[in-house]
């Protein structure tokens, strides 16, 4: 059975299966475990980036293909409801609207990406898909009155959504069954139907066939493989994903715009460090690197704020310790992580679990 | 009709003409050996046939088709199989899941997206029974990349005979091996050929498998065809002597 949902990829290691049991366990219960608005709106944007950081696993761990306009698919989906429903009536149907023509924008740009890259060598693809990114970027930010420009959009959920919308007359287990609540756990059912949905796909003939790509694409192909074929739709299933992801980010934060979708820091400072940080060519790997850059980027300020008040009266700790240099030791954790795992997070736990 | 016939094959890189209007049919059922010194342009016409490399000019024709355009992906797929000179696997994937991915080429159509691969215990048993047939059975579950130089070989093949071709092409397929280990390559070939509808290509530098095996042998030298018939007649050719044996016959001294 459990096999069954994990399509037969276990985690391969105690460590990892624990990881992810307990983060499977906080998330399903967040709203219970942590209440109070910043942590649910942290649980939230753990789940959307666990799909996103999944999804780009799926373009660049199992093909190769080192892609920058990632970002520019989560854009479309989230800019797709938010446009949705500020010019249509709030409702379902608005934002079913906005998903569906998100996808489909989605479905023709990855598809166009897919070809380009036949005629191209690795690292001119991965400029055409920076040019890509950026053409997106400004077409965000300079139609303004469909996307707000570089402000975005503000919008309404559908009533039941809404924070003011109560399910329960009375607070379950301490905690009002309030339209964040609702939100949150839409939000996190769609993440764990799309991971599981990610987990199929590369573990599918398709999927072994892109694992055979990444491994030998010149013996892959003399076997009958069509390497175009394979690789534009496993780019095609990466963006769709994304898409859909970029669809519940603009739902939770009930607002869109350039920099909290679209932007180069979404794309390299969440997206790719995530993949490569939990690991790439695993997809346990970007839900693990998912949860620790989004925890570190809300939590590593404050907490170095508390860690230099204990330091007072220490010379130079305090200082080192200011909540202001966060950003710097946000960058030594990851270098740290690149350095001694190359092979990231759940290839070294992987590793470790074969030589004992 | 032939099953497949080349006409006038050229490819040229720059100056150099690797293959020079090389024409030749080969007849279904039949084994050719194809032989020459290095650098003849052995391996590139078999490039040329599979469609890792496109002609500068001429055709190569497969059953009445012309498929000279067409990429090795879809060459494979109408049934012309290789194994490559230079070992050509997926390192890190298991032995079995490597002749797996061979027989999924072959028995599955476009895209299967949602069940899990490890289910169709159809495909596996079939991987499983290529993988006995070279004598790799008992290597299951072991990385391709840490077999022996001759498994590697053997597993080589065995991509091959999954793929169920019409046409096999072995390129040097003991090339490298163990003595002990050549007979289950050479079986295997002989197995192929008493199927009596499969066409053989090899390409073998030696002499004494060639003429066990070969229904007839063509030489290349320079990229050109000197000389084509069946191995008694080719063999004994001044031609052959000296350009591909090095011996220089008797009456070429005078």
């Amino acid at each position: 059975m459990l096999d069954h949902i994990l399509s037969g990829d276990r985690p391969r290691s105690r460590i990892l299966a624990a990881l992810l049991l307990a983060a499977f366990v906080c998330l399903a219960l967040a709203p219970f475990l942590f209440p109070g608005t910043k942590a649910l709106g942290v649980a939230a944007r753990i789940c959307i980036f666990i799909v996103l950081a999944a999804s780009y696993d799926i373009v660049l761990g199992y093909t190769g293909i080192v892609s920058f306009a990632h970002a520019m698919f989560f854009g479309i989906g989230a800019y797709g409801v938010a446009i949705a429903l500020n010019q249509m009536e709030v409702g379902w149907l608005a934002i079913g609207v906005g998903v569906v023509c998100a996808l489909a924008i989605s479905a023709v740009l990855a598809t166009l990406i897919g070809f380009i890259s036949l005629r191209l060598r690795a690292l001119f693809f991965s400029m055409v898909t920076l040019a890509f990114a950026s053409f997106a970027l400004i077409v965000a930010t300079q139609l303004r009155d469909l996307t707000g420009g570089e402000d975005g959009l503000t919008f309404s959920l559908p009533r039941m959504l809404s924070p003011g919308f109560r399910l329960l007359a009375e607070p379950l287990f301490g905690v009002r069954i309030d339209g964040r609540v609702i939100t949150y756990y839409l939000v996190f059912a769609a993440a764990t139907v799309l991971f599981l949905l990610m987990l199929r796909i590369v573990n599918s003939p398709f999927g072994r066939v892109l694992q055979a790509i990444r491994e030998n694409e010149f013996r892959a192909q003399a076997l009958g493989f069509s390497i175009v074929l394979h690789r534009t739709l496993a780019g095609v299933i990466g963006a769709l994903m994304a898409t859909l992801a970029g669809a519940l980010l603009a739902i939770v934060l009930r607002y869109n715009g350039p920099a909290a979708s679209m932007s180069f820091e979404i794309m390299v400072d969440s997206i790719l460090l995530m993949t490569v940080v939990g690991g790439m060519g695993t997809l346990y790997g970007p839900m693990l690197g998912a949860i620790i850059i989004v925890l570190a980027q809300y939590y590593l300020q404050p907490g170095m704020a508390l860690l230099s008040g204990v330091l007072t009266g220490i010379p130079i700790l305090p200082r080192l310790f200011n909540p202001d240099r966060w950003l710097l030791w946000l960058g030594v954790l990851f270098v740290v992580i690149v350095y001694f795992f190359p092979t990231g997070l759940v290839g070294r736990l992987r590793e470790r679990a074969r030589t004992d | 009709m032939p099953v497949l016939e080349t006409r006038q094959l050229t490819v040229r890189f720059g100056g150099h003409v690797a293959v020079n209007a090389v024409s030749c049919a080969f007849e279904a059922g039949t084994l050719t050996a194809i032989v020459g010194p290095n650098g003849a342009g052995k391996t590139t016409y078999f490039n040329l046939i599979s469609g890792q490399l496109l002609a500068t000019s001429g055709a190569v024709m497969f059953k009445g088709e012309d498929i000279t355009r067409l990429g090795p992906d879809k060459r494979t797929r109408r049934g012309i199989g290789r194994a490559f000179q230079l070992t050509n696997l997926f390192p890190n994937l298991t032995v079995l899941e490597n002749i797996r991915l061979a027989v999924q080429a072959r028995a599955r159509e476009g895209v299967d997206l949602f069940s899990m691969a490890s289910r169709h215990r159809d495909l596996i048993d079939q991987a499983q029974h290529y993988l006995e047939r070279v004598a790799l059975g008992g290597r299951a579950r072991t990385h391709a990349a840490a077999l022996s130089h001759g498994d590697q070989r053997k597993l080589e093949v065995g991509l091959m005979l999954a793929l169920e071709p019409d046409i096999f092409m072995f390129d040097e397929p003991t090339a490298g091996m163990s003595v002990d280990e050549v007979p289950v390559i050479l079986d295997l070939i002989d197995d192929i050929r008493r199927q009596g509808d499969k066409t053989i290509l090899l390409v073998e530098h030696k002499m004494e498998v060639v003429r066990r095996l070969a229904d007839r042998i063509i030489v290349l030298h320079n990229g050109t065809l000197v000389a084509d018939g069946d191995p008694e007649t080719v063999v004994a050719l001044p031609i052959v002597q000296e350009a591909y044996l090095g011996i220089r016959p008797v009456a070429a001294h005078g």
